[in-house]
């Protein structure tokens, strides 16, 4: 277990501070117009007091939602290409859930899996997270289900518990180790306080290796029917996901100059699977609701020994049509 | 709530329709789309004010048409405006779909166009305090200023069609956003790609928005894109006398003309 | 001193009339500003408003819709379908904040040489005392990381 200091509200913005001088941008959830986002802050006088989670994930840290691969010019039948070089400054994430802070390695696993992307490990190489642990949680949620946990420290490189007069802190990661040097005299040594009694609690709803085991033989099973009736098809659910990898590739030209886009993209859309033949494999929204839960809880663990899904919940509180993912999951448990 | 469950119960008894579209109990105590095809799916209906989404949006899809003869549990009058406007698109056959309409002491069932037409007539139509009063802000703003304004709210588009697709109006089978080839407005959520879907949603809903507020409520990072939508129908109905959603027989305003239309500006 | 300011307008108009119209203010030899690019359609009623918007993202200053007067529509009634666009698009442009200023549209038949050089005279002059349209063109390329 990593040593355990204190940090008072005052050591905060002290560290802000030295994290500002470091060299560092730091985005926290902010309050906008009752929505939590994530936003640029110098102070913690800015973070959110109140907040759950933000609306969307922090995956925009390392995959934007619209991102230059490269571009190119043409003159006189000479095309001139230009790599683009990924946009990644110094930054630091604080406040992220611990249910985030886990996310990151999924996204790592796609990204860096046959070959490594320059433009997600060119971010990733500069990102420190100072995760929040959680004291409160909500019907979304279910973290424990998908293991981790409102306290747990897989991800964040510095994990802050809330408690009376501050923080406790957990340092983690060399990089947290890193932020921690930056202002050492304000991590009290020897934390007393009890972590777990001021955690949110929230209950283990299923068995995941249970679930994962029970999939391939649920393929055809009517609950993926049932449960996507009210679905419409929008992609909300994958695009706030911390996990949700999934991207198209556009080209936006005209005859003289052009560029090569990276943006988000989701398997609930029936356009997904297209084919230029006309055909569609996920012919209907059923099949593809199917896929996003055998994407996170069945191919993922086959192929990179991990889970899809953190359990944050934010697919749920973001659909219009009330997808609750962990009562679907549980559903998709307990089906015959 | 009562008689609702047991009037679905019986039209489903007596095999006059194959399922209620409703609202059940959701997360956090919201209310959710509800599909009740049996007596025990009927007992989760709910009918009461948190019951906001407009079921008609999912009329439209594939898999509930398919269910067969459906009832539709329309609390809220946009969901029969949607009925009568999809009526005059030709989407939905006049007394295809009943409604059921929670009232005081009871349930009304009404069967046909004219009978939707007849109770909304009783219902007056109105926008909420609250997005009257952000049309109005707008609409006093300087131009530049309106301009910066809905940048920044499209700033946090990420393009994820959960304004379009919890339309009961967009029921396009290929929308103009997914046509490819050539690419007519950019996929990506950029301020360009953004400005231009946000236009042409607006557009294609102007005359033919039944003004539900569906797509700003399902928006999740809050952008009050059903303003748009409400702006244009505001002057189609200003310009031409008649709105989305209120009768099944009237063309779209943006489909006809009159040779007589009056306007200001073409030189 | 930097150079005086020369506005791009682009210029959608009918194949029957304004088109025509416009030869005829050329055949005419009547002068006038070297701003617009003319690009011809069948009908006023095939120009999609997304044209005007595709414009202004390719870096117009300014664009001109124009096609026949009211009845005098080679295919009946494209004209009369368009104004109804227009009238809603215009109000609706403006309520985006997009400047409505910059857009103009118009009737000039094959007759009309005359009034079709001395409008785009008068756009032209109205487009270069706005200046660029920096509001649109800022947009380009922002939001891309």
């Amino acid at each position: 277990m990593a040593e355990r200091y204190k940090l008072t509200q005052d050591a905060l913005s002290a560290l802000f501070e030295a994290l500002a001088k470091d060299g560092r941008r730091i985005l926290a959830p902010t309050d906008a117009d009752g929505r939590t986002e994530l936003n640029a802050v110098t102070s913690p006088d800015q973070v959110s007091k109140q907040y759950l989670q933000t609306i969307l994930s922090a995956k925009e840290t390392v995959f934007p939602k619209v991102e230059r691969l490269l571009s190119y010019t043409t003159e006189g039948g000479k095309v001139d290409l230009k790599d683009a070089q990924p946009h990644a400054l110094p930054t630091v994430l604080f406040g992220v859930r611990p249910c985030e802070a886990g996310a990151f390695k999924a996204l790592d696993a796609v990204f860096n899996w046959d070959s490594r992307d320059k433009f997600f490990n060119a971010r990733l190489e500069k990102l420190a997270i100072i995760g929040v642990s959680c004291t409160s949680a909500d019907e979304a949620c279910f973290c424990t289900s998908a293991g981790g946990g409102p306290g747990d420290t897989q991800g964040s490189d510095i994990l802050l518990t809330p408690v009376q007069g501050g923080y406790l802190a957990e340092i983690l990661t060399p990089r947290g180790e890193a932020i921690q040097a930056l202002a050492p005299q304000f991590f009290q040594a020897g934390a007393t306080e009890d972590k777990e009694a001021v955690l949110a609690k929230v209950e283990k709803a299923f068995d995941r290796e249970a679930l994962t085991a029970k999939l391939p033989g649920m393929f055809e099973n009517p609950v993926w029917k049932q449960q996507s009736l009210r679905c419409i098809g929008c992609g909300a659910c994958a695009f706030v996901c911390p996990t949700c990898v999934c991207f198209d590739i556009q080209e936006e030209a005209d005859p003289k100059k052009g560029e090569r886009l990276r943006l988000w993209d989701s398997c609930g859309f029936s356009l997904f699977t297209l084919h230029a033949s006309g055909h569609n494999p996920r012919e209907v929204q059923s099949a593809r609701w199917r896929q996003r839960i055998y994407h996170k809880f069945a191919y993922y663990p086959e192929r990179y020994q991990q889970y899809g899904c953190v359990g944050c919940g934010k697919c749920t509180r973001a659909c219009p049509a009330d997808m609750n993912l962990k009562e679907h999951l549980v559903e998709a448990a307990q089906a015959q | 709530m009562e008689s609702l469950k047991q009037k679905a119960k019986e039209l489903l008894e007596a095999g006059e329709i194959k399922a209620v579209l409703g609202y059940a109990r959701g997360t956090s105590d919201t209310r959710r789309p509800h599909v009740a095809m049996s007596a025990l799916e009927v007992d989760k209906l709910v009918a009461d004010q948190a019951c906001t989404t407009n079921l008609a949006n999912l009329l439209m899809k594939h898999e509930i048409k398919h269910l067969g003869k459906l009832a539709v549990v329309a609390s809220r009058p946009s969901t029969l405006r949607s009925l009568l406007q999809l009526t005059a698109e030709h989407q939905v056959a006049d007394g295809a779909i009943l409604a059921l309409v929670p009232a005081e002491g009871g349930v009304k069932q009404l069967g046909t166009a004219q009978a939707f037409e007849e109770h909304l007539a009783l219902v007056p139509q109105k926008k909420t305090e609250k997005d009257q009063a952000l049309l109005d802000r707008l609409k006093a703003m300087p131009r530049a200023e309106r301009f910066a304004f809905w940048q920044k709210e499209f700033s946090r588009c990420m393009k994820c069609y959960a304004c379009r697709n919890s339309c009961p109006m967009c029921y396009c089978e290929r929308c103009t956003m997914d046509c490819n080839r050539p690419q007519w407005v950019p996929v990506p959520s950029h301020a360009v790609g953004n400005q231009e879907y946000h236009l042409v949603r607006a557009m294609h809903l102007a005359g033919r928005c039944v003004e539900c507020g569906e797509c700003g409520r399902a928006c999740p990072v809050g952008i009050p894109v059903h303003l748009l939508t409400f702006f244009a129908e505001d002057s189609v109905r200003a310009q031409f006398g008649q709105g989305g959603g209120a009768s099944a027989t009237i063309d779209n305003a943006l489909s006809t003309f009159r040779p007589d239309d009056k306007e200001t500006f073409i030189r | 001193m930097s150079e005086q300011f020369e506005p791009k307008i682009t210029a959608f108009v009918c194949n029957w009339c304004t088109y025509a119209g416009a030869d005829l203010t050329g055949t005419s030899r009547i002068k006038y500003q070297p701003n617009v690019r003319v690009l011809r359609v069948p009908c006023t009623g095939r120009i999609d408003f997304m044209l005007i918007m595709k414009a202004f993202e390719r870096g117009a200053d300014g664009v001109m819709i124009s096609g026949c007067h009211p009845n005098d529509c080679h295919y009946t009634s494209g004209n009369y379908h368009a104004r109804r666009r227009w009238m809603v698009f215009r109000d609706l442009m403006d309520f985006m904040g997009i400047d409505t200023e910059r857009v103009t549209f118009s009737w000039v038949s094959a007759a009309e040489g005359a009034k079709w050089g001395a409008l785009v005279n008068e756009v032209t002059d109205k487009i270069r005392a706005l200046g660029p349209n920096t509001e649109q063109k800022q947009l380009v390329g922002l939001g891309v990381e």
